[in-house]
């Protein structure tokens, strides 16, 4: 058992042995926690937060080029 | 062990909030971005209480999220959408616009570029513009004459706190005085424009699209395939990496410069106003005879016409054979993006 990571942009799905803090998650993926959610289900995870093996999570950014 | 709203101290906190040194729960965090905007609009001078407005709207994480706010707060805010020909994305882009709109009961305006100016975002790449600098300029000529004409006096944009530290930070790079001084939340009103308000700029993207996870707001997640690699994009990265490090940089810079710096700017902002005349085409004001939004769509739809040509002398010589691909397949810019708003 793992925690399995969806990746956007390009869509991609990684696995990651788990208990991993989101912060430590996203350092080892190269990814800065300001660029990005981590999303549990349907409920947002915190920086500080804990993710099990047997977790799914979807690592989304939050960076767009412009709006409207 | 899960860290409880800093708030309520009841619930656990879904999201942090390290420049406030904040952890909030879901309701929490929501009161904490209504309270954020309305702050924003007071501040600013934005919208008088219940006053009706035009909400720019992309599909994207930030128009949606400031039109479901100003709704929640009370404001009559219809939405705008304008298709931009962008292809898939396009497409996708209005689903979620209309989605939105259907939910909340809300009424969206929506304009074709194609019919409205006579080309697309991927027919205007080439014509001495970027794609993104081509799009900005043609979306902010066409949202006010759709709001103008649809007697809006206040066109709101989702405009965001990166949006403007990545556009603050292009300017200052480049010393651009005349740039930095237009830069501000609220552009007033006058003869023939909208106001033009940004009641997001004190709330970061990671707040917006935190948003919009929480309200289960269904919002484009894929960026604008024209847009990658755009210099706005590359300086949001940058900045990122600085606020990651020093939480609380980003909205540092973009405040200090409201209140300290802006202020200082209003000799130039004179300076650069006293050289604007009408557009002698659509009485835009600009410093030259014909503004650059009339220049960029008489080169697009040269460009088209001209394509259109090659296109059939190709036909006739190789009847049955492909001329290349049409309008509609948009490639990703290399160019980069204007940095002014």
């Amino acid at each position: 058992m793992a925690v399995t990571v969806k990746l956007h942009r390009p869509t991609r799905e990684v696995s990651v042995d788990g208990p991993v803090k989101v912060r430590e998650l996203c350092q080892q993926l190269g990814l800065n926690t300001e660029s990005v959610l981590v999303i549990r289900g349907d409920e947002l995870v915190p920086r500080d937060g804990v993710l099990a093996d047997g977790d799914s999570v979807e690592i989304r950014p939050v960076i767009s080029g412009g709006a409207a | 062990m899960a860290v409880n709203c800093r708030r309520c101290r009841e619930a656990p906190a879904v999201i942090d909030i390290p420049h406030h040194q904040l952890s909030l729960c879901a309701p929490c965090f929501l009161k904490h971005c209504r309270d954020q905007v309305q702050r924003t609009i007071d501040a600013h001078k934005m919208l008088e209480p219940g006053e009706r407005c035009l909400v720019a709207v992309s599909g994207g994480k930030d128009s949606l999220a400031v039109w479901d706010i100003l709704l929640d707060l009370g404001y009559p805010a219809d939405g705008v959408y304008l298709g931009l020909g962008i292809g898939e994305y396009s497409d996708a882009s209005a689903e979620r616009a209309r989605g939105f709109a259907a939910k909340r009961g809300a009424r969206l305006i929506e304009v074709d570029l194609a019919t409205e100016l006579g080309f697309t975002i991927p027919e205007a790449r080439g014509a001495g513009r970027s794609s993104c600098s081509a799009c900005g300029l043609s979306k902010r000529h066409l949202l006010n004459r759709v709001a103008v004409e649809n007697g809006y006096r206040v066109l709101v944009t989702g405009h965001n706190l990166d949006d403007e530290v990545a556009v603050l930070f292009g300017n200052v790079m480049r010393w651009d005085l005349p740039y930095l001084a237009r830069q501000y939340p609220t552009l007033p009103e006058r003869e023939g424009f909208a106001r033009r308000v940004k009641p997001l700029v004190r709330l970061s993207e990671r707040e917006t699209a935190a948003y919009c996870v929480i309200r289960g707001i269904d919002y484009i997640i894929d960026e604008c395939p024209m847009a990658v690699g755009n210099k706005h994009l590359m300086y949001k990265e940058l900045i990122n990496a600085l606020e990651e490090k020093q939480p609380g940089a980003k909205y540092h810079f973009f405040l200090g410069f409201l209140d300290r710096v802006h202020p200082r700017l209003e000799d130039v902002g004179e300076e650069d106003r006293a050289g604007l005349r009408p557009c002698v085409r659509c009485g835009s004001p600009t410093i030259a005879e014909v503004c650059a939004f009339c220049r960029l769509a008489d080169r697009s739809r040269n460009k088209k016409a001209r394509r259109r040509k090659r296109q059939r002398v190709a036909e006739e010589e190789a009847p049955g054979v492909p001329a290349g691909p049409g309008p509609s397949h948009p490639e990703p810019a290399g160019g980069s993006r204007a940095p002014h708003r």
